[in-house]
């Protein structure tokens, strides 16, 4: 297993963990980052502090810090 | 007439604005929900003979508590009176959407969804079954497109309908292991005959869910010794099925894998939709090299919009509200009412109006980065360099905002939906400084600093004071909004064009908005100042000098000794009885009274500095930045180290009245202003003193 913040662009995987609580939990959830979904790195910002990613139909943007929180398999 | 209200629910992007707007012979009214600074558009109209008003509540992703928007609108569901909910949801992006179907379900309300963007979802040759989904659901869908306004009458017939009909209860249905064990838990209740207004199936569900309420009465019922039992197996079937025992996260599992379903029973694609339009342009957009230059770029060309072209009718506006002044003085005479209303009313509102036309701009630019989608790309452009200093990537817009004018600045940290980052926002937008300190500027680097040099103290003035902004945002982050990171994942919406309608309608609630301020906290206040700057009077003196200046031989003599009187006057008005009292305060760091009453005129507006300072060192009030006398007058009162630490109070301190009361407006409440006067104080104060002490050292 490797975190969302080691994958690059363009790389995709399915997620297998998801290591949060409260807030952060919620809002990935609403946006449909769970166990089990397909995940797709879209763009990273220059000094990898942000990351674009596809969830499903939805596009979203998170930090680096909150990536790391997130197991995938790359697939 | 029946009257109808309906809560309009929905993700934010999903159109409801969109939809509100495309209703014909509607009176919208905005304002804001009590108490909180989160706009709330309310439309009435009328249909089939029924009164239709439509609340549109905040858009949200969930039904959840952590943003103030989620909070209004879920406060708003769960204890408003209202008889029922249009759930608008993009049809594209079915499945997330329906994630807050599932939640609004299960509010037990009347509810309709609407299936809103269906012109786009069909370019992308989605077909969505809405008799199906509707079964699913067991609420009515309706196909609709605030765009091109097809389906709107059906929804409102449908509505209507449903108004009249009795409530129905929605089915939501869960995965078979919970199924199971509500069913086992409610046919325990059956076998007990246990007395409830609620089904057993909702009995068990909410006990489930680990509903607080359902609990505390269920708690001293006899049967509680025989069925807590149950219940306990039941929720470890759960939590060994779930591999977790987070009771929220297995429902909000079930929930999605409901949506996942429904959408899986009645989308299809009918064709494979190449044309991603959204992926080409976020290529360039977001490029990792050329994305921040791009944007630079954007943001310049609005500001050279919004203060080149903005500053045209500025012009015209100063000039009617000039002769609307002088016109008001020929019907209510010279004297003190006249003067009141002229000076005093009159001026005052029309030294706010006359930022409306860069308002006007600003905010077109804002609602056009907004409803693009081009927003969410500034905030991950930008992010990475603003979290260091504990800010968010959006907070951009509001501070360069703040060089203009602290004003709309002010307004536009609503982009900001998080409490806290809009809030420190907020705090140092004062720091960055605003066009009206220019002048300001201007005169002192003019006086004290050789032509070469002047250009560049002015540069770094302004530098500075964006540099000690964003450390007193870390400050404010680690000693004052402390505690963990509000996360920052955020939705980038799919590119789309922009409405014409929707900006016009957004652009002029905001106009109209910042108006009603100027007529009414505005105008108070500026009658105040014009009190405390003209009172007590003081007959004597004026009598006695308009006897010398009727004696008088010369102009020059006449002009020296009015301008000596007015000077005179402020010095025993109120306001200069104030600064004067409050010298003490001022004289570590170097002022003497004069440039205390002009730094306290200038909590009007920073505009009334440069004036105040002529009238006191009698010059008259007609002075700019550029006069002469003027800048040999301070070059010869003021010390050197005196006049930096004068600047950089200036830089730091409390901004104008009007900036003030948006202030307090937008963070939500007075005790925020109370903050802020203390903190900007006292940055202000603290720096004055090093730069002051320092200054005298070296110079
Ligand atoms: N193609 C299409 N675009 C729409 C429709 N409804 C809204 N939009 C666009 O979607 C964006 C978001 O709409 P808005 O009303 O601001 O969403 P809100 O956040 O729910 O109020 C805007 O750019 C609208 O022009 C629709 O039915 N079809």
């Amino acid at each position: 297993m490797i975190t969302l913040s080691q994958m690059n662009p363009l790389e995709k995987g399915i997620i297998i963990s998801i290591d949060a609580d409260g807030e952060l939990k919620q809002r990935l959830f609403s946006f449909g980052l769970r166990k089990g979904s397909m995940i797709k790195v879209k763009a990273t910002s220059i000094a990898k502090s942000t990351m674009e990613v596809e969830v499903g139909s939805t596009l979203m943007a998170l930090r680096y810090s909150e990536a790391e929180r997130i197991g995938v398999e790359k697939a | 007439m029946k009257e109808l209200t309906i809560a309009l629910v929905g993700q934010p992007n999903v159109g409801k604005s969109m939809l509100i707007n495309a209703i014909s012979d509607a009176r919208l009214k905005v304002g804001n929900f009590s108490g909180v600074t989160v706009e709330k558009a309310e439309v009435d109209f009328i249909f089939k003979a029924h009164e239709i008003k439509i609340i549109d509540l905040p858009g949200t992703y969930s039904l959840n508590d952590y943003t103030q928007d989620e909070r209004v609108t879920k406060e708003f569901l769960e204890t408003q009176t209202y008889d029922l909910i249009i759930n608008v949801v993009d049809a594209t992006n079915l499945e997330r959407n329906l994630f807050l179907t599932t939640q609004l379900l299960a509010l037990d309300k009347k509810m309709i969804v609407a299936l809103n963007m269906m012109d786009e979802a069909q370019k992308e040759g989605i077909c969505v079954d809405h008799d199906q989904l509707s079964s699913i659901l067991g609420v009515p869908c309706v196909k609709v497109s605030a765009v091109t306004k097809r389906g709107i009458g059906k929804l409102f017939n449908r509505a209507v309908d449903m108004f009249h009909f009795p409530y129905e209860k929605s089915k939501l249905i869960y995965s078979e292991v919970v199924e199971e064990e509500i069913a086992k838990l409610s046919f325990f209740l059956k076998q007990k005959r246990y007395q409830s207004t609620l089904s057993y199936r909702d009995v068990s569900l909410k006990l489930l869910e680990e509903d607080p309420k359902m609990y505390r009465a269920m708690h001293d019922e006899p049967i509680w010794v025989e069925f807590m039992p149950l219940l306990k197996e039941s929720l470890s079937h759960l939590y060994l099925h779930y591999d977790t025992k987070d009771v929220s996260e297995i429902f909000a599992q079930e929930r999605a894998s409901f949506a996942r379903g429904a959408v899986r029973e009645t989308v299809s694609y009918e064709k494979n939709y190449l044309g991603n339009m959204t992926d080409r342009v976020d290529r360039v957009l977001i490029h990792r090299v050329f994305g921040i230059p791009i944007f630079i770029f954007l943001m310049w060309g609005l500001f050279q919009l919004t203060f080149e072209l903005g500053s045209v009718p500025v012009e015209y506006i100063d000039a009617f509200f000039v002769s609307l002044g002088a016109y008001a003085k020929t019907i209510f005479g010279d004297g003190e009412l006249g003067s009141l209303i002229a000076d005093g009313m009159i001026s005052g509102v029309g030294a706010v109006v006359m930022f409306l036309p860069n308002i006007v701009i600003l905010f077109l630019g804002i609602a056009l980065l907004e409803t693009t989608g081009y927003m969410a790309r500034v905030a991950f452009l930008l992010d990475g360099f603003f979290h260091r200093f504990g800010l968010h990537g959006k907070s951009f817009i509001p501070l360069v905002t703040g060089f203009g004018c602290s004003v709309p600045a002010y307004m536009s940290a609503r982009t900001l939906k998080n409490d806290k980052d809009r809030l420190m926002t907020l705090f140092i937008i004062g720091f960055m400084s605003c066009g009206a300190k220019l002048p300001v500027y201007v005169l002192f680097t003019g006086a004290f600093f050789s032509k070469e040099h002047a250009g560049n103290i002015l540069f770094l003035i302004y530098i500075a004071g964006a540099l000690i902004g964003l450390l007193s945002a870390k400050f404010l982050k680690v000693f004052v909004f402390k505690g963990v990171d509000e996360p920052f994942v955020m939705e980038m919406p799919k590119y789309r064009l922009p409405s014409l309608k929707l900006i016009w309608h957004t652009v002029a609630t905001k106009a109209m908005m910042y108006l009603k301020k100027a007529g009414t906290f505005i105008l108070g206040a500026s009658v105040l100042i014009w009190f405390a700057s003209n009172y007590p009077k003081y007959p004597l003196l004026e009598e006695q000098y308009a006897k010398q200046i009727a004696l008088a031989q010369v102009d020059e003599q006449k002009t020296s000794l009015s301008n000596e009187l007015s000077s005179l006057l402020l010095e025993k008005s109120y306001l200069g009885i104030i600064g004067k009292s409050t010298d003490f305060f001022f004289e570590p760091i170097g002022f003497d009274w004069k440039m205390t009453v002009a730094l306290e005129a200038g909590l009007a507006a920073k505009e009334v500095i440069v004036s105040t300072l002529g009238v006191l060192y009698a010059l008259g009030s007609d002075v700019d930045e550029t006069n002469e006398g003027l800048v040999h007058a301070l070059q010869k009162q003021i010390p050197t180290a005196s006049a930096v630490s004068f600047v950089i109070f200036v830089m730091f301190y409390l901004p104008c009245l009007a900036a003030s009361i948006v202030f307090t407006k937008e963070s939500g409440s007075y005790r925020y202003l109370g903050y802020l006067i203390v903190f900007t104080t006292t940055i202000a104060w603290l720096l004055s003193f090093i730069g002051y002490r320092v200054s005298l050292l070296i110079l």
